[in-house]
């Protein structure tokens, strides 16, 4: 963001009230990356083993806060991608269909347990690739994508309890492409349910934030899983549509934006492949009056500053009841002032970097796009690293339902604030979105929790929380926000067939 | 197949049918009477409109008679789009338990007209047998889904056993607007084995008829109209593939299309406009309705959404 | 210190979600306080804390030894604050503020019929007057949490509000004794009576009873202190007290102070600890800092 704007946005920040400049500002807690390993050029991982990309292609993988290469990547080209989906085709037809399914849980079981033991590394690797805070990635994406192996583990010998009525098969060869902004957890949440199912997968991760998964095949080749049951192929676009052509899958999983989706879904018509969309979204994070207003502020904060607001589910709408707006926002505000926006290996860091350059000039197209709509801005007077990608925790204030800032998905640490004064206008707001991926709901009153949470069109309803994942809790979105669901039993369905 | 009429153009139309179909009439009736011509019309809003498009295409029965019937437009899919988005939310809101009593009230006013379906069908092409089959068969699949309506969430719900202190569980709602273009080959079954699933989750529907079995739809669509089923619940449009498919899968406010068919480029051509707005596709080519296996609650859960509810659990 | 309060209404008391709060807490402990950051925050903690010594057996000879470890927590290491108040019972007073002579440590009492409360309010009122009398700087004084939990908060709140008169200049701490309160709902419109009816500092517990502080409820405590201040500009103090022994988790209570009510609470004057055992642990890592060797209770004197 310009000087310029800068300037503009402290005089219409409105100072916060409560100082948390000085006292006990906290010595810098560095995470150690002394024992992580990492190799200098990552190749291709195809039926077990590592295969140079017939094209010699390398790119560039950095890491975001430092703006230095961490290792060079294999960019897959097409002949790649055939040569994985043969190696996956093999494998489902020779092995892996005809393992018994305990044998199959096993397996998964043993990725799970290799991920717990390497957790730290994993952790490590995702901050530095990804930007995230090492908090998040401690505590959240690694325990969380080791917890998904161990859970649909268990469902391999399971699936006929599944289904009433019908016998569950496995499709053959899944496709699978992963976003860059929960790298490690969304190979898990791609990976587990379709091998507990009995497919076999051919998965790219995306071309900004590769490491973890190509970690996660360095365990897969130690646990012993038959060679070509997971195969990780890097690049960018032109990769992921050869996984979305290639004529031998039978069935894509994509996580993503929105646009890309709609490509896949045109991309694939006719084919007769399956398909899972997890797209983007705009939720709506609703406060009345009658709400725990301080928890409800951590709820805010954890709804849109989480992993720098680089989240499909994010809570990027705010909706504060009118009675309490005014007392809502003057704690957002302090609230925000006391975050902690820098080095993402830093453990006290609570906004890391922004994932990429493009991101973040994204993220400032809509700064100055929310600006010049008229929304009030407020951004903490807090510092941020003079290298690396970075952004401010960001406010709009006083927006309306017309304002791209509030229709649009900016994958960013901004939130576009309304006001409104009565349930039904809430609901009609909060819905007025081609999204539905999810959705944010505080009030004290238990009537009304169940009143909001029919009526609000999303997949993921949180009712006094937010940003809540479990394995055994389905995700997935309502209208454009996708279709398909990830994580419990429901997340079983898009890797099989109902016979 | 006709094109855009002029009024008169329809009057001679239907005079012609009229006299040829009358040979059989007359036997009955006694010459002196002329035999009222019915005027088959689509069904919008709970009501009978004409197409906007005052088009019609004929269908010969095997009778010898043809009669015409409205080649809808993609307007008449608007209209009915509208009507069918403006009931949904009340009719998914509708106690599961009203609403299979509404579909098991349809199936018994199926049945007390079934001899009206058995003799279109066979003026469409059944014999006898399969005309009564047919029938039947439809009227128990209705009975089937009616009682679905207060159970299918129960068996596709879950709650969830997460790891933090929270209640979490996960519940069905409808997709929303739903369109059908129904079987080709199965007039009245091949409708009703999809339709029936696809109210009883919620949704509500406009339905393009099997272009060369009409007759059944726009009979259920009389029959759906003095039912308890609401106004714009089920719309049924009748006229050409080849004209309003693109229409019932482009629609931004259709949040699914059903498609029967196994002709690739209806396939492709659905699937690719369904991208426009992440519409939910569901295509299948049935040869025998009559199947057993036809009939199964996953046909509801096919145009149903997936919600999952977080509340954390303390004091 | 007047104030126009006359009555506490629950509505203004807004409710609390347990969980969140409890997950708000835990992002508290995750924060690392390293370097010089930890060596500050134990010298802070140091000189928030209230040394307190509160049984039956209590002599002058144990409040007089207490004493001089409050002034002099571990002369061996140079640079260490002393603590901020000596809190002892109202019949000790007079002892500690002797002892206390030429420091600017407080003195601070426990009144009211610590640790029940159960006595007519003449007598908390004669028990809170005698303390001033001996000299006490601060009341700690008990709520009648039987009252609160009838629902009788106006009880409760004239009793607060007479008990701060009987305390003239002396500074009035209320002790919600949370561990009675089972609730955080409860927690917080304790709070907020204690704060209507003029408390200077709310304090969690007497320490006699299980759970006394813990982070959940300090943290319900500093919001309604917040709130209060959004609302009318004035500052209360917070005092948790009992359970908290370890160095670490009064790093963790500094962060929680630091994250909600800002640095101007970060001094002895708005934020205290009531506890015992907490010096000598914060005294082994500040030895520890220096010599880089891990300690033994042995080389620091409990008193």
């Amino acid at each position: 963001m310009s000087k310029k704007q800068d300037k503009k946005h402290q005089q219409l920040s409105a100072e916060p009230s409560l100082d948390f400049s000085k006292a006990l500002s906290y010595t810098p807690a560095p995470e150690s990356s002394a024992h992580i390993r990492l190799k200098k050029q990552y190749d291709l991982f195809i039926n077990g083993a590592w295969v140079k990309p017939s094209k010699g292609g390398y790119f560039d993988t950095i890491n975001p806060a430092t703006e230095q290469v961490l290792a060079k990547v294999a960019e897959a080209t097409q002949e790649d991608v055939d040569k994985a989906v043969k190696a996956a085709r093999a494998a489902y037809e020779n092995v892996w269909s005809k393992m018994p399914a305990r044998e199959r849980a096993k397996y998964i079981y043993r990725i799970a347990r290799l991920i717990q033991e390497r957790a730290r590394e994993f952790a490590v690797i995702e901050s530095m690739d990804g930007g995230k805070p090492i908090r998040e990635s401690r505590d959240i994406d690694v325990p969380l994508a080791a917890n998904h192996f161990f859970y649909y583990a268990g469902w391999a010998d399971k699936l006929e309890y599944a289904f009433p009525g019908k016998n569950p098969e496995s499709i053959g060869v899944a496709g699978q492409i992963i976003p860059w902004n929960f790298p490690l957890l969304m190979a898990a949440w791609k990976i587990a349910p379709a091998l507990a199912a009995g497919n076999t997968v051919v998965l790219k991760p995306a071309e900004s934030t590769p490491l973890t998964a190509l970690k996660l095949a360095e365990i897969i080749e130690e646990s012993g899983l038959p060679a070509g049951v997971v195969n990780i192929v890097t690049g960018a676009g032109a990769t992921g549509a050869a996984i979305v052509n290639h004529p031998d899958i039978d069935k894509i999983a994509f996580t993503g934006s929105t646009d890309v989706g709609k490509l896949i879904q045109k991309a694939i018509a006719g084919t007769g492949k399956k398909l899972t969309l997890e797209l983007g979204g705009k939720a709506a994070n609703i406060i009345f009056e009658d709400a725990a207003l301080d928890q409800a502020v951590e709820g805010i904060v954890n709804g849109i500053f989480f992993n720098q607001g680089h989240v499909c589910c994010a809570g990027s709408r705010l909706f504060v009841q009118e009675g309490v707006a005014d007392k809502v926002i003057r704690k957002l505000k302090d609230r925000m002032a006391s975050l902690i926006v820098g080095d993402p290996m830093d453990k006290n860091t609570d906004i890391g970097a922004i994932n990429s350059p493009e991101q973040l000039k994204k993220i400032n197209e809509y700064l100055k796009i929310g600006v010049n709509e008229g929304g009030e801005v407020f951004q903490p007077n807090c510092s941020i690293p003079a290298k690396g990608y970075f952004c401010k925790p960001t406010l709009f204030l006083n927006t309306s339902q017309s304002h791209r800032v509030v229709q649009e998905e900016i994958f960013g640490p901004v939130l576009a604030v309304q006001t409104f004064r009565t349930v039904e206008e809430v609901i009609e707001k909060a819905n007025n979105t081609p999204y539905g991926l999810s959705a944010g709901v505080w009030t004290d009153k238990g009537s009304k929790i169940f009143n909001m949470t029919t009526k609000l069109k999303a997949g993921v309803v949180w009712a006094n929380t937010y940003n809540k994942f479990d394995p055994s809790s389905p995700f997935g979105g309502f209208r454009e926000s996708g279709f398909g669901r990830e994580g419990g039993l429901h997340g079983l369905l898009p890797y099989l067939k109902l016979r | 197949m006709a094109s855009t009429s002029t009024t008169k153009k329809p009057t001679a139309k239907k005079t012609e049918v009229a006299s040829s179909n009358g040979q059989a009439e007359t036997k009955q009736t006694g010459s002196s009477r002329i035999k009222v011509q019915k005027t088959y019309k689509i069904f919008i809003n709970g009501q009978f409109p004409r197409t906007e498009s005052g088009r019609y295409y004929p269908l010969t029965l095997t009778d010898g008679s043809i009669v015409n019937l409205c080649l809808s437009s993609r307007k008449d899919i608007r209209n009915a789009v509208v009507a069918a988005r403006e009931v949904q939310e009340k009719w998914a809101a509708r106690a599961g338990l009203n609403k299979s009593q509404i579909l098991y009230r349809l199936a018994e006013m199926l049945e007390t007209r079934s001899s009206q379906f058995i003799e279109e069908l066979q003026l469409m092409g059944a014999t006898k047998e399969d005309a009564a089959k047919e029938t039947e068969t439809a009227i128990d699949r209705l009975i089937y889904y009616a009682g679905w309506c207060d159970k299918f969430n129960a068996v596709f719900s879950s709650v969830n056993p997460v790891s933090s202190s929270h209640f979490n569980f996960s519940s069905n709602e409808p997709t929303g607007v739903v369109t059908i273009v129904a079987a080709e080959e199965s007039g009245l079954l091949g409708l009703v084995s999809v339709m029936a699933p696809v109210i009883a989750g919620g949704n509500t529907c406009v339905v393009l008829a099997s272009e060369s079995k009409a007759l059944s739809a726009v009979t259920l669509a009389e029959v759906i109209a003095t039912s308890d089923i609401p106004a714009g619940v089920v719309n049924i449009l009748t006229g050409t593939r080849k004209e309003l498919l693109a229409h019932m899968a482009n629609h931004m406010d259709v949040n699914a299309i059903y498609l029967h068919s196994n002709k690739a480029e209806e396939i492709k051509e659905v699937e690719t406009l369904s991208a426009l707005n992440v519409k939910r596709a569901r295509i299948e080519f049935v040869s025998n309705w009559f199947e057993p296996k036809e009939e199964n609650p996953y046909r509801i859960q096919d145009f149903i959404e997936v919600k999952t509810t977080w509340h954390p659990i303390g004091i | 210190m007047g104030n126009h309060n006359v009555s506490y209404q629950p509505s203004i008391s807004p409710p609390i979600d347990q969980i969140s709060v409890e997950e708000r807490c835990a992002r508290f402990q995750s924060r690392s306080i390293k370097g010089e950051t930890k060596i500050a925050g134990l010298k802070l903690a140091l000189s928030m804390i209230d040394l307190t010594t509160l049984e039956g057996k209590d002599s002058e000879g144990k409040v007089k030894q207490l004493c001089y470890k409050a002034m002099h927590p571990h002369d061996a290491m140079p640079g260490i604050p002393t603590v901020a108040a000596v809190c002892v019972y109202p019949t000790m007073v007079r002892t500690a503020r002797k002892a206390l002579k030429g420091s600017s440590i407080k003195v601070a009492a426990v009144a009211t019929a610590f640790p029940s409360g159960l006595v007519p309010l003449k007598v908390k009122l004669d028990d809170t007057k005698f303390a001033v009398e001996e000299g006490a700087d601060e009341i700690d004084m008990v709520i009648s949490r039987g009252k609160f939990l009838q629902g009788e908060f106006n009880f409760v709140f004239d009793e607060i509000a007479a008990v701060k008169e009987a305390c003239g200049k002396a500074h009035l701490k209320v002790i919600l004794e949370t561990g009675e309160l089972s609730t955080l709902d409860n927690v917080r419109k304790a709070s907020d009576i204690a704060i209507l009816a003029g408390a200077d500092f709310i304090k969690t517990s007497t320490g006699k009873i299980q759970p006394a502080a813990t982070m959940p409820v300090t943290l319900v405590m500093l919001e309604a202190i917040r709130d209060y201040y959004y609302e009318t500009g004035k500052m209360i103090g917070m005092k948790p007290a009992g359970g908290i022994a370890t160095s670490k988790l009064a790093l963790h209570y500094l962060v929680m102070v630091r994250e909600t009510l800002g640095e101007a609470w970060m001094n002895p004057d708005w934020f205290r600890f009531g506890a015992s055992k907490l010096a000598n642990d914060i005294l082994m890592q500040l030895a520890k800092d220096q010599t880089g060797v891990y300690q033994s209770l042995n080389y620091f004197s409990n008193d």
